[in-house]
């Protein structure tokens, strides 16, 4: 009691302030935490983070033609792109000696590539003159300028100047632009031609098909929740694990199932046609098209939407419906008024968890999809592994990520994420 | 049991039984009247049947056998949002996305009743509950009792003549539970409402009540007023259940009138109250309440029987005395005495002699 009587800081029993012996003390319960998390802190950076931010990075780094005609940049930027001319011959004996290292270091195709992304043709054109300047002398063959329109005569068009101008910054918004169906112009971001856009066609798909997935697993999954929270835990346990089930079937099995039900050859179609509700040749189309994709993706997250839904519903005592019903509502007033605001926190973590998921989703949309079912990630698929196109890849991820993210801030503002219950 | 007349029963169970599983019966042959306005506690043990006829009546369960009726209507077959019974349950079932005031208002806007005829009727009801200020609270922020009280507006708020109350006061802690009682008997009697209240705790049972119908294995054991149920207890689980109670058994000698002989299992005799033993030879529960009970000798009536007792223990309990004595074998003899400045605190190991009137010890049930 004397202590506080006493001006300054209390002091611990050995006369140190207790402040620092209280951080003292809880130094070391820190260090021993963060030491029990650091293997999966480590892990999660080398194998998650890291990649991710790489990745993300990829989506507006450009160095290679900067590092790959270094003069021929320096040399083009006083060019006017829209003067309707090919650069002069300084430009082309840039060219040519940057060609020339390049060459040697074989890294001239690869510049070839990445710039055919802008321009239809830059590879071939690339590869046929770094063969070309690799017989050159650069002493002696100037002026290049007709040696080069020699080569191709593409070199003395205006277009290729252009595209090595606009992507000789080493960051580029060129990737992004491309990701929402625009490209960079002379005068800046334009839309590109229509027969070329597809992507904000896909986003907009990729959503539409994301929110009817959802919508569907909210329809058949609540009153399947709704029965499991209402029987005796026995009985729930032992339906639960027909819930659970899928989760132990490989998704390719389940998904490649689909298949043989839905084809016009397959079980549901053949049912039909011996029922004769369906002619033999107007069998239904029902795979490699939207319905195919939302029916197999509804199969296969229902789950994820049933799971949150029944634990929040399991914590609503019977006891509220009770009440509702004596004090004079019908049993469709006490389960809309009472019953089902009170299981909104679990339609809400169920809708995120089959949204986020359904958004991002890849394999069953490749499988059953076709060509009017596919989603973004398919076409971010394509570009990793076969067109090699990582920017735009990652320009289309990114822009997923920022679209997943604000439609989780919308969800925040709207019904507020601390309503969402995954259980207890 | 009351003769009430069949013309001013309010509530009626006639036969009424009901079974979960087809094979036993939870409730056996209820039959029950109760006018209008009267206070009725059903009180048991878990598992007695009391909470199932209460659930019979709000119709969230039904009879499987009998009729009950509610002012004259039979209604078995009236769901429970049509039978206007206001209803208040063990953890108040609260809304808990709804505010206070809209809790209230829910019952009223279900009988799509206007929203100014709402409003004054929500603030009357809180009013008499004097939760007036709490209506923009939600459910949560709210105490125990203070719930309580908002459970029971709810209830009465759509003016319901008919209120069931399930062991409302469970929850709470004992000052409030019976600051509570007096509360709930208030507005009760206030708005001349009929009320069948459902609780384990005899206390409760007693102080509120007008009538009490005390259950067990599905049965009705005695229904009458608090002071009948505790001093004149019709059979041995009334008298085990109700209160303190002191048991000795012994098989009838003799019965003259109403007063009977009865020989303990240890050879003593003593005079019983005949309540339901009939003919000399039955074996008997002997029950006496233990405030009823005398050792001071000045005080017992001239030619009673008396039993030889030695205290085992004396408990102090501020206003009363409980002495725990070993009496014709039974070592739980408790007798109670009120801490006068006159009375004698008995030591463990004293040996005294006990008796008491005859009317105050009854032969029931063995």
């Amino acid at each position: 009691m004397s202590d506080q009587t006493t001006s300054g800081p209390v002091l611990a029993a050995d006369g140190t302030p207790l402040k620092r012996s209280l951080s003292r003390a809880l130094r070391r319960q820190k260090m021993r935490a963060l030491l029990l998390i650091a293997p999966l802190l480590l892990f999660v950076l080398i194998t998650f983070i890291a990649p991710i931010a790489d990745m993300l990075f990829r989506s507006v780094e450009n160095q290679i033609v900067q590092e790959t005609l270094p003069k021929t940049v320096e040399a083009l930027a006083d060019w006017d792109p829209n003067s309707g001319q090919a650069p002069d011959e300084p430009v082309f004996a840039a060219l040519a000696a940057d060609l020339k290292i390049a060459v040697q270091e074989k890294t001239h195709t690869r510049l070839g590539s990445r710039l055919n992304y802008e321009l239809t043709g830059a590879s071939s054109l690339f590869r046929k003159s770094g063969r070309a300047v690799n017989r050159m002398d650069l002493e002696t063959d100037a002026p290049f300028k007709e040696k080069f329109a020699d080569i191709d005569k593409n070199w003395v068009e205006p277009d290729i100047w252009r595209t090595i101008q606009t992507y000789s910054p080493r960051y580029t918004s060129g990737y992004f632009l491309n990701a929402i169906d625009m490209q960079k112009g002379p005068d800046g971001a334009e839309a590109r031609p229509e027969n070329q856009q597809i992507y904000i066609m896909l986003f907009k798909r990729t959503l539409f098909m994301s929110l009817v997935i959802t919508g569907s697993c909210i329809l058949l999954g609540y009153p399947v929740a709704w029965i499991l929270a209402n029987l005796p835990m026995r009985t729930a346990n032992l339906l639960m694990i027909l819930v659970l089930l899928p989760f132990w079937t490989s998704l390719l099995v389940r998904t490649s199932a689909w298949k043989v039900m839905l084809q016009q050859q397959g079980v549901i179609n053949d049912v039909l046609v011996w029922l004769g509700l369906v002619a033999d040749d107007a069998r239904l189309v029902m795979i490699n098209n939207q319905f195919g994709t939302i029916v197999a993706m509804t199969h296969i997250l229902l789950p994820f939407m049933i799971l949150p839904m029944y634990s929040v519903m399991q914590t609503i005592p019977p006891s509220y419906l009770r009440a509702a019903k004596s004090l004079g509502a019908t049993n469709w007033t006490a389960f809309w008024r009472v019953y089902f605001p009170q299981s909104v926190p679990g339609i809400g973590a169920g809708s995120i968890l089959v949204f986020i998921l359904s958004i991002g989703y890849y394999i069953t949309p490749e499988i059953v999809g076709g060509t009017t079912g596919t989603f973004i990630s398919n076409r971010i698929a394509y570009h990793i592994s076969s067109s090699l196109n990582w920017g735009l890849g990652a320009a289309l991820g990114a822009i997923l990520l920022a679209v997943v993210l604000l439609l989780y801030y919308a969800y925040d503002k709207i019904v507020g994420i601390d309503n969402v219950k995954l259980g207890g | 049991m009351a003769d009430t007349q069949t013309s001013d029963a309010f509530v009626e169970f006639e036969r009424v039984q009901k079974s979960y599983d087809g094979e036993n019966l939870v409730v056996k042959d209820l039959n029950l009247i109760m006018p209008k306005g009267e206070f009725l506690t059903m009180l048991g043990p878990s598992g007695s049947g009391k909470t199932t006829c209460l659930m019979m009546l709000a119709g969230f369960e039904t009879a499987t056998h009998g009729d009950i009726r509610l002012d004259g209507v039979s209604i078995n077959n009236i769901p429970p949002h049509k039978r206007g019974i206001g209803m208040v349950f063990q953890n108040y079932a609260l809304f808990p996305h709804m505010t206070v005031a809209e809790n209230l208002s829910f019952p009223l806007e279900v009988r799509k009743l206007g929203k100014a005829e709402r409003e004054t009727k929500v603030k009357r009801a809180l009013d008499m509950v004097q939760m007036g200020a709490f209506g923009g609270r939600r459910p949560a922020q709210l105490s125990g009792g203070q719930q309580q009280r908002i459970a029971l507006a709810r209830a009465l708020v759509f003016e319901a003549e008919l209120v069931l109350m399930d062991e409302p006061l469970g929850a709470l802690d004992k000052q409030l539970r019976e600051h509570m009682q007096f509360e709930i008997k208030r507005i009760a009697d206030d708005l001349g409402i009929t009320v069948v209240y459902v609780t384990h705790d005899q206390t409760e049972a007693l102080t509120m009540s007008d009538r009490v119908a005390v259950f067990d294995d599905g049965r009705i054991q005695q229904l009458a007023p608090p002071d009948k149920l505790y001093e004149e207890p019709e059979n041995s689980f009334v008298a085990q259940f109700i209160g303190e109670n002191n048991t000795l058994e012994g098989v009838v000698k003799e019965i003259k009138g109403d007063t009977a002989l009865v020989r303990l299992d240890d050879g003593e005799l003593i005079d019983c109250k005949p309540v339901n033993v009939s003919e000399p030879g039955e074996r008997t529960r002997v029950s006496i309440r233990p405030e009823r009970v005398e050792y001071n000798k000045d005080r017992l009536r001239e030619g009673v029987h008396t039993l030889k007792a030695e205290v085992l223990e004396f408990i102090y309990m501020g206003d009363i005395f409980r002495t725990r004595l070993r009496v014709a074998g039974n070592e739980d003899f408790i007798i109670k005495t009120r801490n006068a400045p006159d009375q004698d605190r008995l030591q463990p190991g004293t040996q005294i002699e006990i008796g008491w009137l005859p009317e105050d010890c009854r032969a029931l049930d063995a």
